[in-house]
């Protein structure tokens, strides 16, 4: 046994890591099942112990197989049942795995999105990382829900003022109210210069507009926003990175 | 960041997570890690399973303290006070690793013979100006050399002459107006020359003797009265630190938003990275400063910024007063010595990035496009604009600024005076939703049919519905491929953007006004897929940059002054070498080194250990066997190791700069730090820093605590937000006697838009709580398990009470210290709900970067807070007993 733990521990977490667990089940099982049994010897003599290992040794009770077998964790073959050999993971069934990464905080776990008929079937962690082999924390792990969650907003909502609840509005108009926004908002709060200490220092912005976000966006994206918002003069631009 | 800006030339970590592995010894301070980066937490306990010893310093006991080999708890925001007498342990026993300290860090540079520490002046440094609460750095700054070059002598003639004019004291003051400390992200702060030196360390006037003179009151007596340390176990942790350095081994630090979130939170960091430059841990493996971000992508974030003083590779946003034209522009900078001297290159490129064609040699290329910046623009203040009139559009992108900024109450209160409100999110969160199920509506403050701001919500593309790429913790870019496609109206932040540029320059077309001109001649042009969607593949190549010949470019020393080269973004130029977007590189590790240069792409150059120079000698042989990392090859003439060398890479160790060079060729053959205008790194910071040349312990805002260091209280430059929504509790105040601090839970992200509306998540928190001693439920009658009340002068919030052992009662001096401990992800909405900590914030902010306090003082009594009204009356009621001044609310008397 103790030649057979040594194996695990090196092998535990590779591929064949099962294999191994059947291998050893064959040259240990039948003697670890006479040792539980040993306790019964003197009670029901050879013959019974004879019969309890032959019992003990072909019983498939999981909780058996765990105590009597090599593997004690019950992690391995000792927790498989007929029904659990012929599970599939979902995972099998997907069209195909995309390389993603985890959004929630900055340790950037690399995450396996698992695809079928075009939607999101599962989300695991890729132990070829480096960084994070493999591992999701509570949050990366609910990933999937994040993103098939069905309180997800879908559409655009659109509060008027003064008003007490949203209304529908479509995607196209609204971007387009919005650039409209924009340009009022820029041209009414535009300034050229300053009063400085040395008089008058020129400025071109607008002090109308501000924007907060970013730590959760991708690097293109905050490339594109900044752009355009120095473009418009806006400078009031921030993220969480200070909060 | 400037903290570790100012300090080594970049305001990134210097190292990365799986080189935790290699450490002998892990401090782990202002940061739960195993709590806020479980994943990254594996390579702590790696290291420890190799026989590392890990100590975690932090005002709870939680599950990093659990598995640390030593929890000291501290008294939140003492955390300087607490380094500041490890650093005085260093000194005081000649426990520095000297060589390392001589050769590498600034520590035998003279100081200005008029330079005055808080030692002399009872708390502040030599400079202070009380009436703008501003210094001038002019007596921070280094001795002229005794070989200085003509030119230098010329420079500093005018320095003197100019006497605290434009050229160093206003400049500065403007400077720091403007948060210009967070330019030093990726070049630190410009010094005039390399200066004077006594490498014996004898000079009094050397910065090895003002440091030591400067912490030498920071005793383990000290610590304890400040901190609430044992001197048994203040003892403990220097012994184990300093074990742990030297040749042979080597000690890594790690912290997170303990640190940063402080009235002197670049000051923290600055602490500790002057102890890990003593003990010679910067640049080595095992060594290092690791800066834990909150988010998938802070640093990419402020790397490509989203923020109002920085332009992408940390170029600073114009400033009215002192740029008016390109050589302006740069002029600080350029030509100093290291890589930050070439910074023409960068911002000229940058600019024909932004307006292609359109910027020629002839306009400054554009330069004059650029908005200039007059001070403060950060969220904070535009915040107060907003209240007052003077902002009225807002763009919410992935940001719960309701939830998630401190003193909700004021950003509540901004947003209903808008004109306009963008929400771009996931999910209905609480800033999409105040006009009608705030605070303020219960409270009859706000009343929804009297709030004029027009309300978008644009649902938002999820991190599997677009391509992009993020920049962890580490500095590392990792793509991520696009999945599915977005559900519905849902689009990306990319295709938002673009598709709003091309609408607003469709509606200026043909404007004539020169205001529009950036707008029309901006490079624009994104090839988009079938559903209008930019490919980021394009935008990450523009942010890489392109030749003469369109071909993409392999590193920023390929960059020119002279237009024929564009660059998004300077530090990121490699990721798209060859035309391969390297971000995306997935080579398993189990094919790579421990090092796994192949697996995304890290910046600068791919480099995963910062100042890898520093890990050999100053002859360029490695410091011991044991801690190898890059060494000199003089057969090859070239730096070699496992990384990619941060150093010119065929640069021998005895190379010393000709007189006069300039950038890159100005660095010596033993400076590591590339980025700082000196080649070394600093323990003292002669420019760069708004709040001192070295740190020095000040209290939070709010604090019940006596200052007993200085009669300055709290930190005289901190930047305080007038406004009367933003009242401070007064220090000292019997009415608010306990400190809180604000964290985060492992099954919680932030302000909750993420995570309070998944069900296994909400299943695992499921309320909103807070955790007190004992001592503190005896004293205020509370009941473990039921609800109680916390105040302070902004506002009062409910919670369910965790009474536990994990939170210690500080004995400090002959009284206690009792301290409330408040997760802060809750709000209104979402699947559970609940009051939200961060209206209690104050909003006090570091003078460098602008960022809040998390620290403050409350009362906390048994039961639900009042409802409605009534809760507006019983927080005036805590407002008058405290004695809160209304009319002037934003210091909490103590500088009066």
């Amino acid at each position: 046994m103790a030649e057979a733990d040594g194996n695990r521990t090196r092998l535990t977490g590779w591929p064949g890591h099962d294999g191994f667990e059947d291998r050893a089940r064959h040259q240990t099982g039948n003697a670890s099942a006479c040792n539980l049994a040993g306790a019964a010897t003197e009670r029901f003599g050879r013959v019974a112990c004879g019969y309890l290992t032959h019992v003990l040794a072909n019983l498939s009770w999981p909780l058996l197989r765990q105590v009597t077998g090599p593997d004690r964790l019950g992690r391995g073959h000792a927790a498989r049942s007929q029904r659990s050999e012929h599970l599939q993971p979902r995972t099998v069934e997907a069209d195909r795995v995309v390389d993603s990464v985890c959004p929630f905080c900055a340790v950037g776990c690399a995450q396996k999105v698992f695809v079928k008929d075009e939607k999101v079937i599962q989300i695991e962690g890729n132990p070829a990382s480096p960084i994070s082999r493999g591992r999701l924390c509570p949050k990366g792990s609910a990933s999937k829900q994040l993103v098939t969650s069905p309180t997800r907003e879908t559409t655009v909502r659109y509060r008027r003022p003064y008003a007490t609840d949203w209304e529908d509005l479509d995607l196209d108009t609204a971007v387009d109210m919005i650039a409209d926004r924009v340009i009022r908002t820029r041209k009414q709060f535009w300034e050229w210069q300053e009063d400085g200490p040395d008089g008058p220092q020129r400025t071109r912005r607008t002090l109308g507009i501000a924007s907060l976000g970013g730590a959760t966006l991708d690097n293109e994206e905050n490339y594109l926003m900044k752009k355009l918002y120095t473009a418009m003069g806006a400078i009031q631009i921030e993220n969480q990175a200070r909060i | 960041m400037p903290g570790l800006g100012t300090s080594f030339g970049r305001g990134g970590a210097t190292t990365f997570l799986q080189d935790l592995a290699n450490a002998d010894c892990i401090l782990i301070e202002g940061s739960n890690m195993a709590e806020a980066h479980p994943v990254g937490f594996q390579w702590v306990m790696e290291a420890k399973r190799r026989g590392a010893t890990v100590i975690h310093v932090d005002p709870r006991f939680t599950r990093t303290s659990a598995v640390s080999d030593l929890h000291v708890p501290i008294r939140a925001g003492s955390d300087i006070a607490f380094l500041g007498g490890l650093v005085n342990h260093v000194l005081s026993n000649d426990l520095d690793f000297r060589e390392y300290v001589v050769a590498y860090t600034n520590a035998a540079n003279i100081i200005d013979e008029d330079f005055r520490d808080t030692e002399d002046l009872d708390g502040l440094f030599s400079g202070f100006d009380p009436e703008t609460g501003q210094y001038d750095p002019a007596t921070w700054r280094y001795d002229p050399p005794d070989d200085a070059g003509a030119a230098d002598r010329q420079e500093d003639a005018e320095l003197e002459a100019s006497e605290d004019s434009t050229r160093s004291g206003e400049a500065h003051k403007e400077s720091h107006e403007a948060a210009e400390s967070e330019s030093h992200g990726s070049g630190g702060a410009p010094v005039s020359w390399k200066g004077r030196r006594d490498e014996t360390l004898q000079d009094p006037r050397c910065v090895f003797q003002i440091l030591k003179r400067h912490f030498a009151r920071y005793t383990p007596e000290m610590v304890q009265e400040v901190c609430g340390i044992e001197p048994a176990q203040f003892r403990q942790v220097a012994d184990a630190l300093t074990r742990n350095s030297g040749r042979e081994r080597t000690t890594a630090f790690c912290y997170a938003v303990g640190w940063t979130h402080h009235s002197v939170g670049a000051q923290m960091i600055r602490t500790s990275a002057i102890l890990q430059l003593l003990l010679g841990n910067i640049g080595r493996p095992g060594g290092g400063i690791l800066a834990l971000r909150g988010h998938a992508s802070i640093q990419g974030s402020t790397d490509i910024p989203t923020l109002f003083n920085i332009l992408p590779g940390y170029l600073p946003m114009p400033n009215a007063a002192q740029h008016q034209t390109l050589d302006e522009w740069v002029a600080d900078d350029e030509g100093k010595a290291g890589f930050w001297g070439n910074i023409r290159s960068y911002a000229v490129s940058l600019l024909k990035s932004y307006w292609g064609d359109a910027a020629t040699a002839d306009n400054d290329f554009c330069f004059d496009y650029l908005p200039r910046i007059t001070g403060d623009h950060s969220t904070y203040t535009t915040v107060k604009a907003m209240i007052e009139g003077g902002c009225k559009g807002y763009f919410l992108v992935g940001e719960n600024p309701a939830v998630g900024s401190a003193n909700g109450k004021m950003q509540r209160l901004g947003m209903a005076n808008l004109d306009w409100l963008v929400v771009r999110d996931l999910q209905m969160i609480e800033s999409a939703t105040f006009w009608k199920d705030g605070p303020e509506i219960e409270t009859g403050e706000l009343v929804t049919e009297e709030i004029a701001t027009e309300v978008f919500f644009l649902p938002a593309a999820s991190h599997v519905e677009k391509a992009g790429s993020f920049t962890q913790t580490q500095r590392m870019l990792q793509w991520r491929d696009k999945a599915v496609e977005p559900p519905g109206e849902c689009r990306s932040e990319l295709q938002f953007y673009y598709d709003l540029g091309n609408r607003i320059r469709e509606k200026l077309a043909g404007s004539t006004d020169e205001m529009d001109r950036p707008l029309l001649d901006l490079a624009w042009d994104y090839p988009v897929d079938e559903h209008g969607d930019p490919d980021g593949q394009a935008v990450l190549r523009e942010i890489n940059g392109t030749g003469p010949d369109g071909v993409a470019l392999s590193a920023y020393t390929e960059l020119k002054q002279d237009g024929s080269t564009a660059c998004g973004c300077w530090i990121y130029c490699g990721v798209y070498a060859d035309e391969v977007n390297r971000a995306r590189r997935r080579r398993p590790h189990w094919e790579q080194d421990w090092v796994a240069a192949e697996w995304g792409w890290v910046w600068p150059a791919n480099r995963r250990q910062l100042y890898n120079r520093a890990s050999a000698a100053p002859d360029g042989t490695p410091w011991s066997e044991r801690k190898a990392y890059m060494s000199w090859d003089a057969e090859q003439q070239t730096w070699v190791g496992p990384d990619v060398p941060d150093f010119v890479p065929d640069r021998a160790p005895d190379f010393v700069p000709e007189e006069g060079a300039q950038g890159p060729d100005a660095i010596g053959g033993q400076d590591p730090f590339v980025m700082q205008t000196d080649g070394k790194a600093w323990l003292f910071a002669p420019l760069g820093l708004a709040d001192g040349p070295m740190p020095t312990h000040y209290e939070p805002p709010e604090s019940p605590v006596h200052n007993p260091l200085h009669a300055q209280q709290n930190n005289p430059s901190r930047r305080k937000l007038d406004h009367r929504t933003n009242p401070i509790n007064p220090s000292w105040s019997e009415v608010f006697p306990y400190v809180f601090t604000t964290y985060r839970l492992t099954e919680h992200h932030t302000a909750g838009g993420m995570s309070r509306t998944l069900p296994y998540l909400t299943e695992l928190q499921p309320e909103p709580f807070c955790e007190v001693s004992p001592r503190l439920a005896a004293e205020r009658g509370l009941t473990h398990g039921e609800w109680v009340t916390i105040v302070t002068a902004r506002t009062a919030i409910e919670a369910r009470v965790l009474v536990t052992d994990r939170l210690r009662s500080l004995r400090l001096g002959d009284r206690f210290v009792e301290q409330v401990g408040i997760p802060y992800h809750w709000g209104r909405n979402g699947i559970t709900q609940g009051d939200s900590a961060n209206d209690l914030v104050n909003v006090t902010m570091d003078p460098n970067v602008y960022i809040q306090d998390k620290v403050g003082t409350c009362d906390i009594r048994p039961g639900r807070r009042p409802r409605g009204p009534a809760l507006t009356a019983y927080v005036d009621d805590y407002r008058r007993r405290a004695g809160v001044d209304m009319e002037h609310p934003e210091d909490g008397g103590a500088d009066r």
